[in-house]
């Protein structure tokens, strides 16, 4: 499934519009709501808004993992870790802690920053959507020129794995 | 012979060492040596004055021993009429004394002890009188001086003779400064040199030296001449000095070192003559001194008891004499009674101590009527009173004339009347003593007897030139006063001489004779004088006055010297205590404060607390920052994005 | 269409993720905040790829969410640990390194 979109990109924005929306609250309630289920659902339809801006960018391989992987393995984990760690008889506590504005006014520093910078940048440069990429390209890049990072990975994931089960066993 | 005459003096120093090493194991207790040097250097004396009135040829020679710069340290002699005539006079009356001392200290507890002394005291003295500069005349001076104090010391057993001696040091030493000064004051007025002919040269030239500094000198060198020739008042020191034996008495405190002072006068006279301004007449101080000299000490004569006494007072007077005269400018006269007094004291004295040896007393009041027991004594002695009181033609008469003619002429009638009257009293005086010694009646308690001829022997043979002597200036004759003048080469310069005159001298003389009649008629047509009357009139006070010596003594030594020792020790040991010691302790605490304060303050607050403080502050600082650490990560995170946008901002704020 | 969009877009998502990181007490909050920023950060990777024509941007996404899943293991598995020995998650109460 392929968005053919030579001719004009206004859907596109449009699009764009609507999904970076619903992340942004999505992602607003992950990090403000007081049930924390409910924080890691809103999570899932942030990584499902990532995987759509992925798909709009022509990145259909990456949106698929995206899904598969984040939404798929992450997620369950995480849900998981939270079944796991609920305190029984605790309720659903403050789930803030106190240095809550001056995190807040250091994001907010940082946003203001990188989003100056990046405007003043970039601004006027335009995105040129011709086909999707194709995976056999991306297997090529990763298999020939990035092909150590790749087998570094694999380590990386082996010794996640293991150190996993080291540390959550129960002895 | 004149270049040898240095010879002189080394004899008898070379008998000095001899006695000192052998005198013991010689035969006779090291007279022998002492008389045959000393005889020798009368030879030698007698051929240097031969030679001098032969051809009349000053000798001056020295030696220099030490140099520095400018200055130049000699040694050295200077012959000329003067010196020969001192050499004369001191070898000729030490030959008398070492003669007579043979009998006289015969079995004495220190006899070779004693003939070491006076062949150490006649080196020393001729050594001085053939100085050609004022720091070999000073040591001379101060040898003889030492000599005295050993030889009146010599029974020092007894603690008045050791007190004696140290008086006649004491006094002499304080003099003695006197004379340091003067030679230091006219070295450098001379331009750094001691050279006597120089510094008569120096003196007597117009404007060659300011007057005030010739002055200074005269007045310094008088005060040395006032100690070791017992002008009033340290002439406290030579009575007592009669402590010693008679033979020492004779030599050094009558006919040689009493003279030493006078010597200087005449020797340096170019300083004196225009230091005090002699020419001019009138009063200067030296006069002034010897006219009191003169007759004070006359005076007390008439009081004492002890023959020896008698005869100190009566040197001290003709001291008096001497200086006056050359303080009037009769040199001649000055130096011509020197020569005659030399013999005919020494005559008296060594007479006396006869008297004394053959009546172990020295008062008079145990003596009286010794007429017959001692013929040969009593004739010599009476030929030494009668040239002493001045009666022609004896020696006494010429000499004490011309003093007297000197005076009236170069216009001092003070010195003039003093004179006069001092020779009145000396006749009276001597005149008393012959009486209670050798007339009247015996009133002692021994067996007197004549002595023996090495004592008896002595005393003719100084007799002969009492009597004789006179006459060498004799109006008509004059040689001595040809033979012995004060020259100096390259200056025109003479002291004023006179010719006899006869008015003059025919009263002298019977002053003399009025003053002998006096005392015949006092003391023996009336030998128990009436206590009574004398007792209740006011002569008494004065009597008294005269037997406490002026109440000098007591002015020295409990005035003087009692103010030293009391007031002035205990001030000056006072100032030792509280200011110099307090100055040196107060340093001491100071800076034990300073130390204390740096140690305290400066160290231990100070240095400490700055060193503690950065301690202090890094670890309180630590305290402070370790709070940062709060272990809870999320704070990190928060400090790292934090530092992180501050930065980004920053950085994009600035470039 | 302007790039600029996608990349204010992975900004408020890195800037939440912050927030998330620093403000949220519980662990498991903390790793899905962190979860946040990684994935904004592969919008930007991906977005340039776009831009630049280039497979590489994409290669790294891939690498991100690699390493990302095996992160989320990990801080899992620490967290349960954490859970068990204190019973309890709250990252405040884990000061044990307090100076």
């Amino acid at each position: 499934m392929s968005l053919t979109l030579a001719a004009s990109s206004a859907p596109q924005n449009v699009a764009f519009g609507i999904i970076a929306v619903v992340m942004c609250v999505a992602a607003l309630g992950v990090v403000t709501m007081k049930n924390i289920v409910h924080a890691a659902l809103a999570l899932v339809m942030v990584l499902a808004g990532v995987a759509a801006q992925y798909i709009l960018l022509q990145a259909e391989f990456l949106g698929i993992v995206q899904v598969l992987i984040y939404i798929g393995a992450v997620i369950v984990l995480f849900l998981f870790g939270i079944m796991l760690t609920r305190h029984p008889m605790r309720k659903t506590g403050e789930y803030d802690n106190d240095q809550r504005i001056l995190a807040g006014l250091v994001s907010l520093l940082i946003f203001g920053l990188l989003a100056y910078l990046l405007t003043d940048q970039f601004r006027g440069d335009k995105l040129h959507l011709g086909q999707p990429t194709q995976t056999s390209a991306i297997a090529d890049s990763i298999f020939r020129t990035y092909v150590v990072g790749f087998e570094v990975v694999s380590m990386l994931l082996l010794a996640a794995l293991v150190g996993a089960i080291v540390l959550a066993r129960r002895d | 012979m004149a270049e040898k005459a240095w010879l002189i003096p080394l004899l008898p120093a070379l008998s000095f060492f001899v006695i000192l090493f052998f005198g013991k194991k010689m035969p006779k207790g090291g007279s022998e040596s002492g008389i045959i040097a000393v005889g020798t250097s009368f030879v030698l004396a007698v051929i240097v004055a031969a030679q001098w009135i032969k051809d009349e040829r000053i000798v001056d020679q020295h030696l220099t021993w030490w140099s520095n710069g400018k200055a130049h340290i000699t040694i050295g002699q200077h012959v000329d009429g003067l010196t020969a005539m001192m050499f004369l006079v001191v070898t000729f009356v030490s030959l008398m004394v070492h003669i007579y001392s043979t009998g006289y200290m015969h079995g004495d507890v220190r006899f070779t002890y004693f003939f070491a002394a006076l062949s150490l005291f006649t080196a020393a003295m001729l050594f001085m009188v053939m100085a050609d500069n004022l720091l070999q005349l000073m040591i001379g001076w101060e040898l003889v001086g030492l000599c005295s104090f050993m030889l009146i010391g010599h029974w020092f057993e007894e603690k008045n003779n050791s007190s004696a001696a140290l008086k006649a040091f004491f006094t002499t030493k304080f003099g003695d400064i006197g004379l340091m000064l003067g030679t230091i004051t006219l070295f450098f007025a001379a331009g750094q040199t001691f050279h006597i002919e120089t510094i008569n040269k120096l003196a007597l030239e117009h404007g060659a030296l300011s007057h005030g500094l010739v002055l200074t000198a005269a007045v310094l060198l008088f005060l040395g001449v006032m100690g070791k020739s017992a002008q009033v008042p340290l002439h406290i020191w030579l009575p007592d000095a009669m402590a010693g034996p008679t033979p020492v008495s004779a030599l050094i405190h009558a006919a040689t070192m009493v003279v030493a002072g006078v010597y200087l006068v005449a020797r340096v006279y170019g300083v004196f003559w225009s230091g005090f301004s002699i020419g001019n007449g009138g009063l200067n101080w030296m006069a002034f001194i010897a006219g009191l000299t003169m007759v004070l000490t006359a005076a007390l004569a008439f009081v004492q008891d002890d023959i020896k006494r008698v005869l100190a007072y009566s040197t001290v007077s003709q001291l008096g004499y001497m200086v006056a005269a050359l303080s009037v400018g009769a040199w001649t006269a000055g130096v011509f009674h020197l020569f005659t007094h030399a013999f005919f004291k020494a005559l008296l004295f060594l007479g006396s101590g006869s008297v004394i040896h053959a009546v172990h007393s020295n008062n008079m009041s145990e003596m009286g009527g010794l007429k017959k027991y001692m013929p040969q004594t009593y004739w010599t002695f009476v030929i030494g009173t009668l040239a002493l009181a001045g009666i022609f033609p004896l020696a006494g008469f010429w000499s004490k004339d011309e003093i007297l003619l000197g005076a009236t002429k170069n216009g001092y009638p003070y010195i003039f009347v003093l004179g006069l009257v001092g020779a009145f009293m000396t006749a009276c005086y001597m005149g008393r003593a012959v009486i209670l010694t050798f007339h009247g009646e015996y009133r002692g308690h021994g067996h007197p007897h004549e002595s023996p001829r090495s004592m008896t022997v002595p005393l003719l043979l100084l007799a002969v030139p009492s009597v004789l002597i006179g006459l060498i200036n004799a109006p008509g004759v004059l040689k001595f006063a040809h033979w012995v003048r004060f020259e100096v080469p390259g200056v025109e310069f003479e002291p004023p001489e006179h010719k006899f005159a006869v008015p003059l001298a025919a009263f002298s003389f019977a002053v003399a004779v009025a003053g002998l009649a006096v005392a015949y008629w006092v003391f023996y047509l009336k030998t128990a004088p009436n206590k009574g009357a004398f007792a209740r009139s006011p002569l008494r006070t004065v009597k008294h006055v005269l037997v406490e010596k002026y109440y000098l003594d007591w002015l020295f030594v409990t005035v003087v010297v009692g103010f030293i020792k009391g007031p002035l020790a205990r001030a000056a040991y006072w100032v030792n205590q509280n200011v110099i010691d307090g100055v040196v302790n107060a340093v001491g605490v100071g800076a034990k404060l300073v130390g204390r304060f740096t140690y305290d303050v400066i160290d231990q607050k100070g240095v400490d607390g700055i060193v503690n403080g950065i301690g202090v502050s890094a670890s309180e600082t630590g305290g402070v920052l370790r709070l940062v650490q709060s272990g809870r990560v999320q704070q990190y995170a928060l400090m790292l994005f934090a530092a992180v946008g501050l930065l980004a901002a920053a950085l994009i704020l600035f470039t | 269409m302007p790039i600029t969009e996608y990349l204010l877009l992975s900004a408020f998502l890195f800037c939440t993720g912050i927030y998330g990181v620093l403000a949220r007490r519980n662990g498991v909050l903390v790793l899905m905040s962190i979860e946040l920023m990684l994935n904004a950060v592969n919008i930007n990777l991906v977005a340039f790829s776009a831009r630049l024509n280039d497979a590489a941007g994409q290669v790294f996404a891939l690498f991100v969410i690699a390493i990302a899943a095996a992160e989320v293991g990990v801080g899992l598995a620490i967290v349960l640990l954490i859970y068990r020995n204190r019973v309890g998650v709250n990252l405040d109460e884990i000061d044990l390194m307090k100076g």
